[in-house]
């Protein structure tokens, strides 16, 4: 049997253990994605709705940041949650929640820039008819949120690429420990390291079947609330 | 709709709009009082835009004073604007001025019979639930009117409302115009269409380089302009 044939297999038959992984790699970036969400979206609405001093420096900064090399996340998050460091007793490294922490700073600057960038078009776009019609400051930015929000799923599917195909934060703060820290990324660098390519093979069809299909799902629930919303 | 002008006249006095050392508004004195449709009028940059975008409060004057029914300082809530091109919001027609009924305060459960109401009157009721922003200009002008009349608006300023629209959309917007102004709403209307100046106004100013140029009924001002400036944009002479 080739290494295909077996990766074939391995997806086919439902292998417990890679569907496991599975599931967490999903568990892991899907939280990321929507913590990230929760905080991006709206940190990046205020900053394009608000001009404060530092406000272009901080833009500046925001869109460096979404090329934050991962592995510098991985050691940064370590550094603070190792037993020796400032939330070491919170005892999070080496378990999915750390994981998940990584991804979230690797995730919501991507989020936030790209949401203040889309904010901030469309406000120039709606700000003398809201102006006009009256409407209060907390309404403006619920008003821009909402119209931008078939945008702002691309967005989503952004930083849910990033997280899905992160490795080098999550492998550092997770420890890639069989049955509770491995993901499909991390799985598919150690099975690759050590010759077992069926499995790696298996988890990079399934990781791209699993991204393809959101982005499918993503683009169709897009066209069809543009056909209603315009 | 009604149309109570207690917020009316509104009176511009030596009102004056400055950008980066450019004068837009020179020194505007102006009083706007019930009654038939005041036409805006002037070649591009005259500042006809600037104008209402500072009846709207949209823009701070740089000098002079601006009042409302005698109050200076006012912000009237009965005032509405449509702007040269409208932006639509992404939603349906129907949403958008569901929409506008909402930030004007109606309350929840008359909102969806008004909405049908003003499209009716616009004449977009067979458009409703059609995206907004995949209604044509002409549709997206009369929807942009839907949404103004949501606030059951004193005082109508519409910006060009019809540049750039064929005659048939344009004639559209005028019946609209004629119906709202009948029923005692105040238009101010900028438009650089001599013919739908004539075919709608009560009283015309002019403006030219920021200034005021003229201020008179509107067979006056056909018949016997008094400046130099009206008598050439009337003739179809280039006002430079």
């Amino acid at each position: 049997m080739t290494g295909e044939e077996s990766a074939l297999q391995l997806v086919l038959t439902a292998d417990p253990a890679l569907w496991a992984i599975v599931r967490l790699s999903l568990l892991v970036s899907l939280s990321a994605v929507l913590l990230a969400a929760a905080i991006g979206v709206p940190a990046g609405a205020f900053l394009a709705l608000t001009r404060f001093r530092g406000r272009e420096a901080t833009i500046v900064i925001l869109n460096a940041l979404m090329g934050l090399p991962p592995v510098v996340v991985g050691l940064a998050i370590f550094l603070l949650l190792s037993r020796s460091g400032p939330l070491g007793s919170w005892g999070l490294l080496f378990t999915p929640q750390a994981m998940v922490i990584a991804q979230i700073v690797l995730v919501t600057p991507i989020i936030a820039a790209l949401t203040r960038q889309i904010i901030e078009d469309l406000w120039v776009e709606y700000r003398d008819e809201l102006a006009a019609m009256n409407v209060g400051a907390l309404r403006r930015v619920t008003t821009l949120i909402w119209d931008a929000r078939f945008s702002l799923v691309t967005v989503l599917l952004a930083g849910f690429g990033r997280a899905a195909a992160e490795v080098g934060a999550i492998i550092i703060v997770g420890g890639n420990i069989e049955g509770f820290t491995r993901t499909m990324t991390t799985a598919i660098a150690l099975e690759t390291s050590k010759g077992d390519l069926p499995l790696a093979i298996g988890l990079g069809v399934v990781l791209m079947s699993i991204v393809v299909l959101i982005n499918a799902l993503a683009w169709g629930m897009r066209r069809a609330g543009e056909r209603y919303a315009g | 709709m009604r149309a109570p002008a207690s917020d009316l006249p509104l009176v511009f006095s030596n009102a004056s709009v400055m950008r980066r050392d450019i004068t837009i508004l020179d020194s505007i004195t102006l009083t706007i009082a019930p009654g038939p449709p005041t036409i805006l009028i002037g070649p591009n940059g005259s500042g006809k835009t600037t104008l209402l975008r500072v009846a709207m409060g949209l823009i701070p004057l740089s000098g002079g004073s601006i009042s409302w029914g005698g109050r200076e300082n006012a912000s009237p809530e009965r005032r509405a604007i449509t702007f040269q091109r409208p932006a639509m919001l992404r939603r349906s027609a129907c949403a958008n001025v569901r929409y506008a009924l909402g930030a004007a305060a109606v309350p929840r459960v008359q909102r969806h019979k008004r909405a049908a109401e003003l499209l009716t009157m616009v004449g977009l009721d067979a458009l409703a639930s059609r995206p907004a922003r995949r209604l044509s200009g002409g549709e997206q002008q009369r929807l942009a009117l839907a949404r103004a009349l949501a606030r059951d608006p004193a005082v109508l300023f519409l910006d060009e409302p019809t540049a750039s629209l064929d005659p048939y959309a344009t004639k559209a917007i005028e019946d609209i115009v004629q119906v709202v102004g009948a029923r005692g709403v105040k238009i101010v209307m900028s438009t650089h269409d001599l013919g739908q100046a004539r075919r709608l106004a009560g009283d015309v100013v002019m403006l030219h380089r920021g200034r005021l140029v003229e201020n008179t009924p509107a067979p006056e001002f056909f018949l016997t302009p008094l400046t130099e400036e009206a008598r050439k944009f009337i003739a179809g002479e280039l006002l430079v």
